[in-house]
C-alpha cells in the first residue's frame, strides 16, 4: 500500500498549481464564463507548450507517456483553478476514447494533433433524454455508399461550438437494438454541412451545447471502432471520464476549503477571529474531512483505472461520494464567508456553481449508488 | 499510489481469518473494541490473548527493540479482521496505550519490570484517567497523590474505568499540583497494582448492557514512587503518548463493515410477507451509501497506519479516522434499524429475531461512538486546531 503521491507527480501537482495560479487566475475564470468562445487560445497554446493535452498520450503519438493517475493530479490542480476551455473535453472525451478505440491510421491523424493542442474534441454522447443509458441513444447513423449519413440531436454536449472533431455516438442498427447493441462511434468534422450547434446558458458558464445533426454525411473511415460494437467503448471512456471529473471537483473543494479557513483566521467578530469559534471550527473539520475521503476515495478509482484493473464499484463509489462531499464543501464554505462570499465577485460562487454543475454530469449520486448497489448484487 | 495490499499482508490477513475460524467457537460475537459479556467469555478472551501473543501479534506494531516487528500495517489488518469477525482476545490498554509511553518516557528498570507481562498478555492493564468531572476536559483532573515518604497516597474517584474487575493494574492519571496552570503541568502518571488496600470497584452498566466499566474508588491508596512514569507534575505527556500510539478507530470500522454486510444479506432475503427489501429503490441507495461511506473509513484508518509504517507520526488524521468511522457507525445503525423496521426492535435472543442483524443491539452501542475515547467535537477540535491551524478559542 502507498497513499502518497509519487515525486513526479508532486512535481506535477506544483508546477500545475504555480502554472495555472498565474495564467489562470479567477478574474480570467470569470471573463471565460461570459465569452461565447469559453478559452483563450493563448492559454491554450502554453498548456500544449507544457505538454499537458499529450499528457497521458504514448510517446510514439507526440504524447508524454504518463499514466491515467498521472492526468488525475493534473485535473485536480484545473479543478482548483476552475481552468475552463476544452482540456476536458479534448483529452479525456476525445484523446482516450481515440488512444482506446482508434485504428492506426486514426491514431496517427488525430493524437499528436491533440497533443499539440492542435486540434478541439468532444464528445457528442447525450440526448435531451439527458442520460447516461445506452438505451437514450437515438441518434440515427444509415449508410449511404461510402458515408454513414447522421441525423438527431445531441444535448449537454460541451464545448461543441468549438470543437474541430466530434465523437459523435450514435445507433446504428434499428428494432431489437434499443440497449447495447447497436451503437457505432464517429469521428465527424465539427464544419460538416448539416450541423447546427447552439450554445446554451449554464450555471457554471461551461460550454454546454445543442447539436442538431441533418443529414450529416460522414465518410465510412471515420467510424471508431467496429460498427455496433461502440457501446463498451462509451462505458470505458465514461469509466475514465467520471474519474477524471471527481478529482477536477476535489481539487475545486480542496480549494474551496483554503479559501475558508484562511477566511476564518482573518475575519474578525466580537473582537476575536470567528476561526477561534468552535462553530466554524467544526464546519472547517467537516469540509476537510470531506476533502479528504473524497480524494482517496477518488485515487482509488484512479489508480484501479490507471493499472487496468477492473473499477466499476470504485468509480461508482467515488462519484457517489465526491457529486455530494464538494456540494456540502461550498455550502459550509459559503456558510464561513457570509455575506462577502454571496457577491458575485468573490471566488466562492465559482466553486458552488462548479459542484452544482458537477453533481449530475457524468451520473449523479443516485445513478452511482444504483450501480454500487448492483454490484453488491442487491 | 497503491491502494493493494502485498501479499504478504493479503496473506496474513488470511491467517488471522483461519486463526480465528480456528480458536473461536461460533456463535461467540464481541461487542464494540472486543467486549465480551459473560465471565465465561471473559475467560476465554483472555486465553485468546495469550495465544495472540505466544503467535507474536498481540505486540507485532512495537519497535523491534522492544520485541515486536514495527508491523503496523500488519497490526491494523490484524485489528480490523478480529473486530470484523467479532473475535475477542486484543488488548488495547496495555498493549496500545501503556507499553507506546513506558517505551517513550518509563526507567529501564520499569520497561523491565513491565513491558514482558504486557507483551505475553499475562497482566491486564486498565486505564484511570476520566472523572466524573473530567471527561473532555480532562485536565481538569481532580484525583490527588500526595507525596508520603517513599509513596505517592491518592484519593479520588475514576470513572469510565474499562475491566476495572478484572485488571492486575491500571495507569492512572493524579493531581500532583493541584494549583498548577495550565492544568495539565499539575499531572503525572502511576502504575497502581490493583491489589493496593483502598481501592473499591463500583461497575458501570451501559444502556447497552455492557459490563465492562467501572468506577473506581481511591480511599488513601498507597503507591511506590517508583512507579511514577516521567516527571512528577509532567504526566500529560506521557499520556499523549499513551493515547496516541494507534489510534486510527478501525476496530468500529471493521464491526460497522461487518454490520453492513449483514443488511445486505438481510436485504436480499424474502422477509415473512415475501417482500425482498432490496427490491426497494430507497433501500438500495441506503446500503450502497453505507458500503461506500465503509470504504473511505477503512481508507482513512489505512492512512494512520501507513504513515506510522513510514515513520510519521499522524495526528488529526487519527482523529478524521476516528470521527469519520463512529459516524460511520452509527449511520450504519440507523439506516439498519430503518431497513429491518419492526423487527428491528428485537433482542438478540427474542422469538423471531434475526440471528445476524443485530441492529437493536448495535443500535444501543453505537450511541457511544461519538462519545468514548474523545467526543466527535473534541476529534472536530483537534482537526481545525493541528490540521487547519485555526485558533484556540
Amino acid at each position: 500500500m502507498d497513499l502518497g503521491f509519487s515525486e513526479e507527480q508532486e512535481m506535477l501537482r506544483k508546477t500545475a498549481r504555480d502554472f495555472l495560479e498565474t495564467e489562470c487566475p479567477t478574474s480570467l475564470v470569470k471573463e471565460m464564463a461570459e465569452d461565447e468562445q469559453g478559452y483563450t487560445s493563448e492559454l491554450w497554446g502554453k498548456m500544449a507548450e507544457l505538454g499537458w493535452m499529450g499528457l497521458a498520450l504514448p510517446e510514439e503519438h507526440d504524447g508524454m507517456g504518463m499514466s491515467f493517475l498521472d492526468l488525475a493530479v493534473l485535473l485536480e490542480e484545473m479543478g482548483r483553478a476552475c481552468l475552463p476551455g476544452p482540456f476536458f473535453s479534448t483529452v479525456v472525451l476525445g484523446g482516450l476514447t481515440i488512444l482506446e478505440a482508434g485504428n492506426e491510421e486514426q491514431k496517427k491523424e488525430f493524437l499528436p494533433k491533440i497533443a499539440a493542442g492542435e486540434a478541439i474534441l468532444t464528445m457528442a454522447l447525450t440526448e435531451p433524454s439527458a442520460s447516461y443509458d445506452p438505451a437514450s441513444i437515438t441518434v440515427k447513423a444509415v449508410p449511404d455508399k461510402d458515408d454513414y449519413v447522421i441525423s438527431g440531436t445531441k444535448l449537454f454536449v460541451e464545448n461543441a461550438h468549438i470543437a474541430d472533431y466530434l465523437i459523435c455516438v450514435t445507433r446504428t442498427k434499428d428494432g431489437a437494438g434499443k440497449g447495447e447493441d447497436g451503437i457505432t462511434l464517429f469521428l465527424v468534422d465539427g464544419k460538416s454541412p448539416g450541423i447546427t450547434t447552439t450554445l446554451l446558458k449554464t450555471i457554471a458558464g461551461d460550454k454546454q451545447c445543442e447539436i442538431t445533426f441533418d443529414n450529416v454525411r460522414v465518410p465510412q473511415k471515420n467510424m471508431l471502432g467496429e460498427r455496433d460494437k461502440g457501446w463498451p467503448v462509451v462505458a470505458k471512456i465514461l469509466q475514465k471520464a467520471t474519474v477524471a471529473k471527481c478529482a477536477e471537483m476535489i481539487g475545486g473543494a480542496q480549494a474551496a476549503l483554503d479559501m475558508s479557513v484562511a477566511y476564518a483566521k482573518e475575519r474578525i467578530q466580537f473582537g476575536r477571529p470567528i476561526g477561534s469559534f468552535q462553530a466554524i471550527q467544526h464546519h472547517c473539520a467537516n469540509m476537510v474531512t470531506d476533502v479528504d475521503g473524497s480524494r482517496f476515495i477518488t485515487y482509488q478509482a484512479a489508480w484501479k483505472v490507471s493499472e487496468g484493473l477492473p473499477a466499476v464499484m470504485e468509480v461508482s463509489m467515488a462519484k457517489a461520494w465526491v457529486s455530494e462531499a464538494y456540494r456540502r464543501v461550498t455550502q459550509l464554505g459559503h456558510q464561513i464567508h457570509g455575506g462577502i462570499g454571496f457577491c458575485m465577485d468573490h471566488d466562492m460562487p465559482l466553486y458552488f456553481k462548479r459542484a452544482k454543475a458537477a453533481e449530475p454530469t457524468f451520473g449523479s449520486a443516485d445513478w452511482h449508488r444504483e450501480i454500487v448497489a448492483r454490484e453488491l448484487g442487491l | 499510489m497503491d491502494f493493494s495490499f502485498s501479499p504478504d499482508e493479503e496473506k496474513f490477513r488470511q491467517e488471522v481469518h483461519d486463526f480465528v475460524a480456528r480458536e473461536v467457537p461460533p456463535g461467540l460475537e464481541t461487542g464494540v473494541g472486543g467486549f465480551v459479556e459473560s465471565e465465561d467469555e471473559w475467560q476465554f478472551a483472555r486465553g485468546m490473548t495469550q495465544k495472540l501473543a505466544a503467535k507474536g501479534w498481540l505486540s507485532m506494531a512495537w519497535p523491534k527493540e522492544y520485541g515486536g516487528q514495527d508491523a503496523h500495517m500488519k497490526s491494523v489488518i490484524l485489528n480490523e479482521e478480529m473486530n470484523y469477525l467479532g473475535a475477542p482476545g486484543l488488548d488495547f490498554g496495555g498493549v496500545g496505550m501503556l507499553a507506546p509511553a513506558l517505551m517513550a518516557h518509563g526507567t529501564e528498570e520499569q520497561k523491565k519490570r513491565f513491558l514482558p507481562g504486557i507483551a505475553s498478555g499475562d497482566v491486564l492493564w486498565c486505564q484511570g484517567w476520566s472523572e466524573p468531572g473530567a471527561g473532555s476536559d480532562l485536565p481538569s483532573l481532580t484525583t490527588r497523590a500526595v507525596e508520603d515518604g517513599d509513596d505517592f497516597v491518592i484519593n479520588g474517584q475514576k470513572v469510565w474505568t474499562s475491566h476495572a474487575q478484572h485488571a492486575n493494574w491500571c495507569f492512572l492519571l493524579v493531581k500532583t499540583d493541584p494549583d498548577a496552570e495550565p492544568k495539565h503541568r499539575g499531572i503525572s502518571f502511576l502504575l497502581v497494582d490493583f491489589k493496593a488496600p483502598g481501592i473499591t470497584i463500583s461497575p458501570l452498566i451501559t444502556m447497552a448492557d455492557e459490563r465492562a466499566f467501572s468506577e473506581v474508588f481511591y480511599d488513601n491508596v498507597r503507591v511506590p514512587k517508583e512507579n511514577l512514569v516521567g516527571e512528577k507534575n509532567r504526566g500529560w505527556r506521557v499520556a499523549m503518548t499513551a493515547a496516541g500510539f494507534e489510534r486510527s478507530g478501525i476496530y468500529r470500522i471493521a464491526l460497522a463493515r461487518r454490520n453492513v454486510d449483514r443488511l445486505i444479506q438481510y436485504a436480499k432475503e424474502p422477509q415473512p410477507d415475501g417482500r425482498v427489501p432490496a427490491k426497494d429503490p430507497l433501500v438500495r441507495q441506503n446500503l450502497a451509501d453505507l458500503y461506500v461511506e465503509g470504504e473511505i473509513s477503512r481508507i482513512l484508518a489505512y492512512r494512520v497506519a501507513w504513515q506510522q509504517a513510514q515513520g510519521l507520526q499522524p495526528e488529526w488524521e487519527a482523529s478524521m479516522a476516528r470521527l469519520f468511522g463512529c459516524e460511520f457507525q452509527q449511520h450504519v445503525a440507523h439506516t439498519g434499524m430503518e431497513i429491518m423496521g419492526l423487527y428491528g426492535l428485537l433482542r438478540e435472543n427474542s422469538k423471531w429475531a434475526n440471528t445476524e442483524c443485530k441492529m437493536a443491539r448495535q443500535s444501543l452501542l453505537a450511541v457511544g461512538a461519538t462519545i468514548a475515547a474523545g467526543t466527535s467535537e473534541v476529534q472536530r477540535n483537534a482537526i481545525a486546531m493541528r490540521g487547519l491551524g485555526l485558533p484556540r478559542g
